[in-house]
């Protein structure tokens, strides 16, 4: 952090801090923005639920709110963001959440740049699966596809250099998955114990977690190399009993090393993609995991504005036991995107994950559109086909889902 | 998402045109005094007419605006857009511009930006960055004749119009028409030299007194007349750089239009390669 270290550019920093919030400026060069969205859900689930502990109702409403307040000065280069997340669901209650998703300071110089706060960091270049993307816990509750992060305290510095961009992370503060409820739907097949989760580190959700990346553009090459060390986002579910013989899983939370790179490689109408780690600290071994594979497009498919891509990606994961589990051991994706280019800017995704060993298969479908200039429309669904009754992915044997989702933005 | 610099027509962005000093002193003299001579080719005085748009457009630096984009169908409906565009002008006649678009309207795009890296002939660098999942993409450039953001303008309308993506014939000299009455145009056609190009060829009138671009018709790949840009109300910036506030396009096969409205231009704001880092792109809103 050489530039950081010089007294210089720390008091300059301060001084535009102090300055930009003390001196009043031309109105371009300070702002506040109020903006976010308020969003009406129902999930659809044809069959009934599993388990008799679980709601069996069909039809599952929820409402989610999420306003953006910005304050920007000084051309920009600082800003201050704070986007709070709230989600009230008629059937679930761990799903009934809040969340700070941001509240952080962002500062930019000329070759660096810093995030002081609460935020959100993505790694990754795949679409079936978020395999090294880990500054953020995933919360779980919002989607089964962990594509939804909870806000993490953080403290980065990013280096932007000619020979690349240096990120450092120093991560206070975890956050236990989110599950949904065991009387909930999407559950998996036992029950999860959501507060009596047991960690590796002493200082438990205390304990200060490191990330360092790289990554740099090389022609048609994107690579982005990054270590983490600290607290496991995923849990290890080990299985218990109380007194009364009712079995649960209890989350325990390893500190590991996790190395991982991403790379893209990108010519004419095709995306090569590649996510792979290697992890270490669970009980298990080391294990290597990866996923590989490409986006093809074809522009202007039947002489419309329309585009189609299409999608292959291979899952390997390499995990052994005394590991979180996983689904995506070996796996292949197939998926569609197609992309109308019009004035709504209309899009589905199709796609299915096939397990190469259990033959079980996940089609899923997500479909957007934009009603008005503040109306946006959003259908979603996952259906879970030939799922094994012993499997990992057993608890969602019966909860294949339809969702639409009505945003109203301001 | 696209935009980048514009070079030759000068639509979106601003830079529009520039480039010529590779080829040195004497071509710049050459072009400079006007009027090419005597015994040149329709392919010569065409190129030279563009190399001239292009050297009055060298040297701006960096420049910033926002605009606003209202998409209008056959039946009146519209829709606006409200955006910001950066452009970074990389002198060198063997590479292009750098631009930066960031979308602030509707709501549900706010937020989204666009990175372009031009290049002459070879595809573009090109990154999208989507703010829900704070996940900067790099996207293929290959679909260059696809509409940015389902307005009229292709991606290639908008990019940088390098002088060397093209190749030239001047047609004719005639009056501008009404877009700018009273102001004699040169007439030349262009030939895109780049891949995957929805034309075949685009009909430019550039006004003789500024070098500025009046009109393009454009050519689709079976040669019909498919769309008309317009470019008016143009203010000059630091007693040099012309840019049209005020940029038209009209799609003659379907009807469509789409009207850009610039807005408080910005020249020489001290951008420079870093801010065009992908690394930022998460860093716009």
């Amino acid at each position: 952090m050489p530039r950081l270290e010089r007294p210089g550019a720390v008091g300059l920093l301060t001084a535009s801090l102090l300055f930009g919030l003390a001196v009043p400026q031309p109105a371009s060069s300070q702002d506040f923005d109020f903006s976010g969205f308020v969003a009406g859900e129902v999930r659809g689930f044809p069959e009934g639920a599993k388990s008799p502990e679980q709601n069996d109702s069909h039809i599952s409403p929820s409402l989610v709110l999420q306003p953006e307040l910005r304050y920007r000065w000084n051309r920009r280069d600082d800003r201050i963001t704070f986007i709070p997340f709230l989600r009230i669901d008629a059937d679930d209650d761990n799903r009934t959440h809040a969340d700070i998703r941001e509240l952080s300071w962002y500062h930019a110089e000329d070759d660096w740049d810093t995030v002081v706060g609460i935020s959100k960091v993505f790694w990754g270049v795949v679409e079936s699966r978020h395999l090294v993307d880990i500054v953020n816990q995933t919360d779980l509750v919002e989607s089964p596809d962990q594509e939804d992060k909870l806000g993490q305290p953080m403290l980065n510095l990013n280096l932007l250099r000619d020979w690349g961009t240096l990120s450092f992370f120093v991560l206070p503060g975890f956050r236990e998955r989110t599950f949904p409820d065991n009387d909930a739907r999407l559950r998996g097949p036992l029950p999860i114990d959501d507060d009596d989760a047991s960690y590796e580190s002493g200082l438990e959700e205390w304990n200060v977690d490191f990330a360092l990346r790289y990554s740099q553009t090389f022609g048609g090459w994107d690579i982005g190399l990054a270590h983490f060390y600290g607290t496991s986002r995923e849990p290890r579910l080990i299985p218990r009993a109380d007194g009364d013989g009712n079995l649960s899983l209890q989350q325990r939370y390893d500190l590991i090393h996790q190395t991982s790179l991403d790379a893209q490689y990108t010519t004419g109408p095709w995306l090569l993609k590649l996510e792979a780690l290697t992890r270490d600290g669970h009980d298990g071994d080391r294990f290597f995991a990866a996923v590989g594979g490409f986006e093809y497009t074809l522009f202007g498919i039947f002489e419309s504005p329309a585009d189609l891509g299409l999608l292959a990606e291979y899952l390997h994961d390499g995990r052994d036991d005394e590991t979180p589990a996983t689904p995506f051991e070996d796996d292949l994706f197939l998926g569609a995107r197609l992309a109308l280019n019009d004035v709504e800017d209309t899009e589905l995704l199709a796609g299915v994950i096939l397990d190469a060993d259990q033959e079980e298969r996940i089609f899923s479908v997500e479909f957007e559109r934009r009603l008005s200039d503040n109306l946006n429309l959003e259908i979603e669904g996952q259906l879970f086909d030939n799922i094994d009754e012993n499997g990992l992915l057993s608890g969602f044997e019966k909860d294949s889902f339809l969702e639409v989702r009505l945003s109203w933005f301001f | 998402m696209p935009i980048n610099p514009q070079r030759f027509p000068r639509p979106v962005t601003s830079k529009t045109l520039l480039a010529a000093p590779v080829l040195g002193p004497a071509l710049l003299l050459l072009v400079a005094a006007g009027t090419p001579a005597q015994a040149e080719t329709p392919e010569e005085k065409g190129l030279a007419i563009a190399e001239e748009v292009d050297r009055r457009d060298l040297g701006f630096g960096d420049s910033a605006s926002t605009l606003k984009m209202v998409l209008t169908n056959k039946q009146g409906q519209s829709s606006t857009r409200e955006l910001r565009i950066q452009t970074l002008e990389i002198p060198e006649r063997s590479e292009g511009d750098k631009s930066l678009v960031v979308f602030d309207h509707p709501r549900d795009i706010e937020g989204t930006a666009f990175l372009s890296f031009t290049k002459i002939l070879d595809p573009d660098d090109q990154w999208l960055y989507l703010p829900a999942l704070k996940r900067v993409k790099r996207i293929s450039s290959a679909n260059k004749s696809g509409p940015f953001v389902g307005s009229e303008f292709a991606y290639e309308d908008l990019l940088s119009q390098e002088v060397d993506k093209y190749s030239y014939r001047w047609l004719r000299d005639e009056p501008c028409g009404e877009a700018a009455q009273g102001l004699d145009c040169f007439v030349i056609e262009r030939f895109p030299r780049y891949e995957n190009s929805g034309y075949t060829r685009q009909v430019t009138w550039i006004d003789q007194q500024e070098y500025r671009p009046i009109r393009i018709d454009f050519y689709d790949r079976k040669d019909s007349l498919l769309k008309t840009l317009t470019l008016r109300q143009y203010n000059q910036y630091l007693d040099q750089y012309w840019r049209a506030d005020d940029q038209y396009m009209v799609n003659h096969q379907t009807g469509k239009t789409t009207r850009l409205t610039f807005d408080a231009w910005e020249f020489r704001v001290g951008v420079n390669e870093r801010d065009f880092n992908p690394n930022r792109l998460k860093r716009l809103r």
